[in-house]
């Protein structure tokens, strides 16, 4: 073809001959993702393991589900909420979800004491968790949606208006409660994986797996949303709806993974933005599972550096939030996200 | 045939788009002109389908754009507007293969492809099917998005100021490109433009808008006159007969 030889020189000249490296195509990416993500499993399944694997196994088995399934969850709903939103910095956070999260906790504790808050019955708290958050993001949705066409800023806006809302509050609680109280509410803040319950474990995975369903449907439509609103009306797609939708979507996989162990939401935007680095496609097909692969890579291996490296001495989400910000800064820096 | 009946759009008090009427002939190039603000992008947006109208009702070959499906008005009309900023990485074969989502939902067949092909061709871009967006002029990018509507393969087809940003050269394949749409391929070409120069050479009929309203339509040679001139932009041009073709002159 005569375009190839205007693609070697532009790329001979743009890297050095000692740099020079082919890129990776997509299958071969998520290939090596799959395996990275598997020697993850396996190290977590097997490193420092003494005593019966009859109580092993399903211990941390239980485990590892959790974090498939929130991983999968926050990368699924940050690559879909910023497709429809047309911007790779915002994540769903900044609707306001890990604000409300931290809300209902702080209300529980604030109301009933710690006590009552550290003894609740898990199920309960889950399904009140979740209930809480799909009715606020619907709410605010169907009140959004029902104006003027073009309000996604406008909902961004909401979010960061209803976030700083939300935290305000919190805060304020936070400051009335007694500190044995606030040490509990403050241990549920932390995202952690050592807490969760085996029976919110499938609710949350059917919520999850409904949810991927409707999105694998979606996936032709998904990559027409990534022109934008107009092009995606002239190519036929009914926009309002279709975001709607997905906004739904995105607020159910917010919700599970969030109640199931707590915000972590500046996570998403570092797995959806290295699955963008990494793929360099624009197809869903592709993000998408690159994204939940390294999502999977990222909590699993976190979490054997966590209890093998620092002894259980740190909360995941920190080292999480601590990697994922210096991406973030050197992506930014880069200049690679408009 | 478009058919517009009363089109208005109003932004709180401020109508900018006023009561429009208009029928569009199935055919030809159609330019719509007219002084900043008069209501031609909007208007144009209104008919597309991409904004609401406040008022008033269009129908493209007698469905009416705001209760069809949009699925099925993507098979018969397209829209380009003017800046097309996509977050995601794509090549150029990557957007010009968006054309064929109406048609295929995503899954293209081999005759899709070749319509694919095809498009690339129609807009001299085999050159650079493989390049990313983010590394061609904006000339070159303009015409990859025009690929895009062209390989949607619709009846008529909406560009809004497909010049704009485009150097002489650049402009006049582009209007070469379209009139050739026209003649060969059959479409009904609507454009937005502000070069009235090239409205008078290369269109069928020009529709002048001002202050929300249309002031003026027929065929080039109606409204390619001094007087209807002076009265759409509200400044002395003179219009010169070249080749029988009519060219303005308004530099002074």
């Amino acid at each position: 073809m005569a375009d190839t030889g205007v693609q070697r020189t532009r790329r001979v000249f743009r890297r050095p001959p000692g740099s020079r490296r082919v890129p990776l195509s997509p299958p071969q990416v998520l290939a090596i993702l799959a395996l990275l993500a598997f020697a993850a499993i396996l190290a977590f399944m097997t490193v420092g393991a003494r005593g019966s694997w009859d109580f092993i196994l399903p211990f941390r088995g239980t485990k590892i589900w959790a974090m498939v399934v929130v991983g999968y969850a926050i990368a699924l709903s940050t690559v879909l909420f910023q497709t429809i939103t047309a911007n790779r910095i915002l994540t769903p956070s900044i609707m306001g979800f890990d604000a409300l999260y931290a809300l209902i906790q702080t209300i529980i504790v604030f109301m009933f004491g710690g006590f009552a808050f550290a003894t609740l019955d898990p199920q309960l708290r889950f399904v009140i968790e979740v209930a809480a958050m799909v009715f606020f993001s619907t709410l605010l949705f169907r009140w959004l949606f029902s104006g003027a066409p073009r309000s996604l800023h406008l909902l961004v806006l909401v979010g960061i208006v209803f976030g700083v809302f939300f935290r305000s509050l919190s805060g304020l609680m936070q400051r009335l409660i007694n500190p044995n109280d606030f040490a509990i509410l403050q241990d549920a803040l932390f995202a952690s994986f050592n807490t969760v319950d085996p029976t919110l474990l499938l609710v949350a995975t059917l919520a999850v797996a409904g949810v991927s369903i409707a999105a694998l449907r979606m996936l032709p439509t998904l990559d027409v949303l990534t022109l934008g609103r107009e092009q995606a009306i002239n190519l036929g797609v009914d926009h309002k709806r279709t975001v709607t939708a997905i906004l739904m979507m995105v607020s159910i996989l917010v919700s599970v993974s969030t109640a199931l162990v707590g915000p972590v939401t500046f996570f998403g935007l570092l797995v959806a933005n290295l699955a963008y680095l990494l793929i360099r496609s624009h197809k869903h097909a592709l993000i998408v599972p690159a994204a939940a692969l390294i999502s999977v890579i990222c909590l699993v291996g976190g979490q054997v550096v966590l209890e093998r490296v620092f002894g259980y001495n740190s909360a995941l989400s920190i080292i999480i939030e601590f990697v994922g910000g210096l991406v973030f800064l050197v992506i930014l820096l880069r200049g690679n996200v408009r | 045939m478009i058919r517009a009946e009363n089109v208005s759009k109003a932004y709180g008090d401020t109508l900018v788009v006023d009561g429009v009427s208009l029928e569009l002939p199935a055919g030809g190039i159609t330019s719509i002109i007219g002084p900043n603000g008069a209501g031609k992008s909007t208007f144009l947006s209104m008919v597309s389908r991409l904004l609401k109208m406040s008022a008033g009702s269009v129908t493209v070959d007698g469905m009416d754009v705001t209760k069809t499906p949009s699925d099925e008005l993507a098979r018969r009309l397209s829209i380009l507007r003017q800046d097309n900023h996509i977050a995601a990485r794509l090549t150029v074969r990557d957007l010009v293969a968006f054309g064929r989502f109406p048609h295929s939902k995503g899954r293209n067949t081999k005759a899709d492809k070749k319509i694919i092909d095809q498009s690339i061709d129609y807009l001299n871009l085999s050159d650079l099917s493989n390049r990313f967006l983010d590394e061609l002029s904006g000339g070159q990018r303009q015409r990859a998005f025009v690929a895009m509507v062209l390989c949607q393969d619709t009846d008529y087809v909406l560009l809004d100021e497909p010049l704009n940003n485009l150097d002489m050269k650049h402009a006049m394949s582009m209007m070469k490109i379209l009139r050739r749409a026209a003649d060969e391929l059959g479409k009904t070409v609507v454009l937005v433009l502000h070069d009235i120069n090239f409205a008078s050479w290369y269109s069928d009929y020009i529709v002048a808008m001002r202050d929300g309203r249309i002031c003026h339509k027929g065929r080039v040679k109606e409204i390619m006159n001094q007087s209807v001139l002076a009265e759409i932009y509200d400044m002395d041009i003179t219009v010169h007969e070249i080749g029988g073709r009519r060219v303005s002159l308004f530099y002074e």
